[in-house]
Parts: structure tokens; sequence; C-alpha cells
């Protein structure tokens, strides 16, 4: 996959998400130029990874990435706002029942 | 010969009494995935310069004359290597190639570091000494390793000939029945491996890539082959290590060379530059004539301020 090479001569950003450790997520780390995915991949290696912080990434390019539109805000993240039910606060735990 | 009385085991435990770092660094090996963070980073667990130096010091390794006078060689090659390619830091392309050249500058830098505290370890000198406070003569280092930067295919086809003749040095001496380079060349090697990655990279899209970023990649090569073949000769040095077990030739390592870095110039669709050889002399001391002003600009602060710190 290539995005399209902006006017101007200048590399397509990347998004880079590193994940640190096995069992754990990939995280968005930040994003860089690269001319390409191959050397996307090795660029994060070198920006995001220099300090033993990963063991996985990914790279995406940025034009891919479908994002929430700050302006919605209210309709779309201050809705839940208030709804306690949704959440599983109303059950009495368990006898012996460590982690919850 | 003899081989040191220590195992990389050893260099590799002894990690207390030197830096704070070494906290982490003892943490980080037990430290499973039940204690795994995504916040919380460790500098893991690795042979570094200073357990070489500690050994050294402590004298649990002591490299024989002619172990020394080797690491010498491969310390200087890789810190006149550091030195050209922190050149570029701010002088890149771009921003991401500027850290990406850094950090290959800094991996050598640490086999610079490693290499040279062992050969210290002869005469009771210090890494710094060894780096600071020779003249131009008393270098080790093949001429390969002072060719000027050139423009960036110039230094993709330095790095690209470096990478592929350490991975195959390195790859070997991981046999070494010297325990300390065995044990820095097993670091090294890794490290080595992604430089050839890179530098493969970019060798494929320069020779492939515009017409004159095409050009300026065959001109790269053009300019750096003259110094190969001195990485591959011979010398009375590399006999005696070879049959003590504690190197191997490098003329052995010339086929895995030629044929691995044929691969990469064939699909790149590039030939092997057909130019006489250099003189060569780099491990006799005789240098080409850019290594003196390198030196020069390497060593003038150390040398204006003896055993400054910062």
């Amino acid at each position: 996959m290539s995005p399209e090479t902006p006017a101007g001569n200048v590399w397509p950003i990347w998004e880079v998400f590193v994940r640190s450790s096995r069992g754990l997520s990939h995280v968005h780390a930040g994003s860089l130029h690269a001319p390409d995915a191959a050397m996307a991949l090795r660029n994060a290696r070198d920006l995001y990874t220099r300090r033993n912080e990963g063991v996985s990434i990914w790279v995406v390019p940025a034009d891919a990435i479908a994002s929430s539109d700050p302006d919605a805000k209210g309709a779309f993240f201050e809705s839940p706002q208030g709804k306690d039910y949704r959440h599983a606060t109303y059950y009495t735990k368990s006898e012996g029942v460590k982690h919850l | 010969m003899s081989t040191p009385e220590t195992t990389t085991q050893e260099t590799e435990t002894e990690t207390t009494g030197h830096g704070d770092i070494s906290v982490g660094v003892t943490t980080a090996g037990t430290s499973g995935d039940a204690t795994a963070s995504a916040t919380r980073i460790t500098p893991g667990n690795a042979l570094r310069p200073e357990d070489i130096a500690l050994a050294v010091s402590r004298g649990t390794a002591k490299p024989t004359e002619d172990v020394a006078e080797f690491a010498l060689r491969l310390g200087d090659d890789a810190l006149i290597l550091a030195q050209r390619l922190g050149h570029w830091i701010s002088r890149a392309p771009e921003l991401e190639e500027d850290i990406a050249l850094g950090n290959i500058a800094l991996d050598q830098l640490g086999h610079a570091r490693s290499f040279l505290s062992y050969a210290g370890g002869l005469n009771g000198k210090s890494e710094d000494e060894l780096a600071y406070f020779r003249s131009e003569d008393e270098f080790r280092s093949v001429e390969l390793f002072e060719q000027p930067n050139g423009d960036f295919a110039v230094t993709i086809a330095r790095q690209f000939v470096v990478s592929y003749y350490q991975f195959e040095l390195y790859r070997r001496l991981t046999q070494s029945a010297d325990a300390t380079l065995a044990g820095i060349a097993a670091k090294a090697v890794k490290e080595v491996d992604y430089h050839r990655d890179h530098s493969a990279q970019w060798v494929l899209r320069l020779a492939l890539g515009t017409d004159e970023s095409r050009r300026k990649m065959i001109h790269g090569f053009k300019v750096i082959w003259p110094y190969v073949d001195e990485l591959f000769a011979d010398d009375d040095l590399t006999a005696r290590l070879a049959a003590a077990g504690a190197a191997v030739e490098p003329s052995s390592l010339r086929a895995d060379f030629d044929r691995l870095t044929g691969e990469v110039l064939a699909e790149a669709e590039l030939e092997v530059p057909q130019v006489p050889a250099a003189l060569g002399g780099g491990r006799r001391g005789k240098h080409s004539e850019h290594l003196g002003y390198m030196l020069a600009e390497m060593q003038v602060l150390a040398r204006q301020h003896p055993g400054a710190s910062w």
C-alpha cells in the first residue's frame, strides 16, 4: 500500500503504532515521513523504538485513517455522560472474587 | 595463544557499581510479561562497553598482544566511521534519515568503545586514551572507513560495503576462541544486520529511482569500490589469529561478501565497478590524506582540555 505522494516532492506522512510487549495492544506513537511502506517501517524503528520501546510496529498511511470530527464532540462523545447504568457499578461482588 | 579466563556470561552479569543504568538492567532480565507495561521502559540487557572496561580493570578479561592489535583494528574502523556518519546529523535529506544515520553512527561508536576498551586492556589504556591521544600513523583502520561522506549516495555506497563486510566478520567472530571478542561480535552482529538492510534499501531506491538518483548511486560505488580489496587482505597477524581460532582470515569473507552484495546490486541493476584497487595500508598506519583532518577535529577538544568531562 502506498499513499499518494503530495506535490512538491515531500514524502508522505505515516502514522506509527508500537506494541511494547507481547500481550499488549499497539499504541499510537507518532508520525513520520517516508517514501514507501518499507522505509516507513524502518524509519519508525529508528524514531520510535531506539530506547527499547517495542517488539512490533505497524505503519499506516496517514490519509488512510478516517477520524472523528472535532466539531462533533457534543453529539459524538458527550451523550454517554451520566448514563451510569452502562457501567457495571450496581452489582454486589460475590464472595471470594478477587479481581473485579 | 591463551584464552582470557573470562566468559561472556561473567562480563554480562557484572553490572553493578558503575552507573545508575545498571539498576534497570538487572531487573530487565527478570521482568517477564507479567510485569509488562506500556509506559515503563528499561534499557534492556546487553553487553556494554562499560562491562568490558570493568572486566579489563578487574583483570577478569585481558587480551593477548595479537588479540589487542586485532581489537584495535576493528575499534578504529568503527570509530572512524562513527565520526564520519556523525557529520550527517542535521544535514541528511530528511529528518528521518538524519536519525537513521545517527543511530548507525552510535551503533558503530558502541562497537568502537567495546573494542578499544578491550584493546586497551593490554597496556592499561582507556578507550579515550586510545581514541584521542594517538596520532594518525598509530590508527589501524582501513582506508574505506575514512573516505569522505560525499553526497548521500556515496555515504550509502560506503555504508553498504562496510555493513556487508562487518556482518560477515562479526558473524564468524561470535565463534572466536577469545570470549570477549565473541561477546562484542555477538552484540554487534545484530546491529550490523540492520545496517545492511538500511543501506540495501537505499541502494535499491537510488539505483531504481530517477535518472539523477541512479547516476549518483553509480558514481557512489565507483568512488568507494577501490577501497574494497583492502578489507579482505590477510597479513601475519590475521594468520596467527586464525591459527589460534581467535579470528578468521579476512580473505575467507570475500566469497560471501561478493555473493550477497552481488544479489543486491543485481536487483538494483548495477554492475560491480571495474576500478583499480587503492594502495591501502591502513592496518600498518598508512592512511589516505583524509584521516589527518578528521582526527584533528575529533581529538582537538580532548587534547585542549585533557580529562575534561561533560
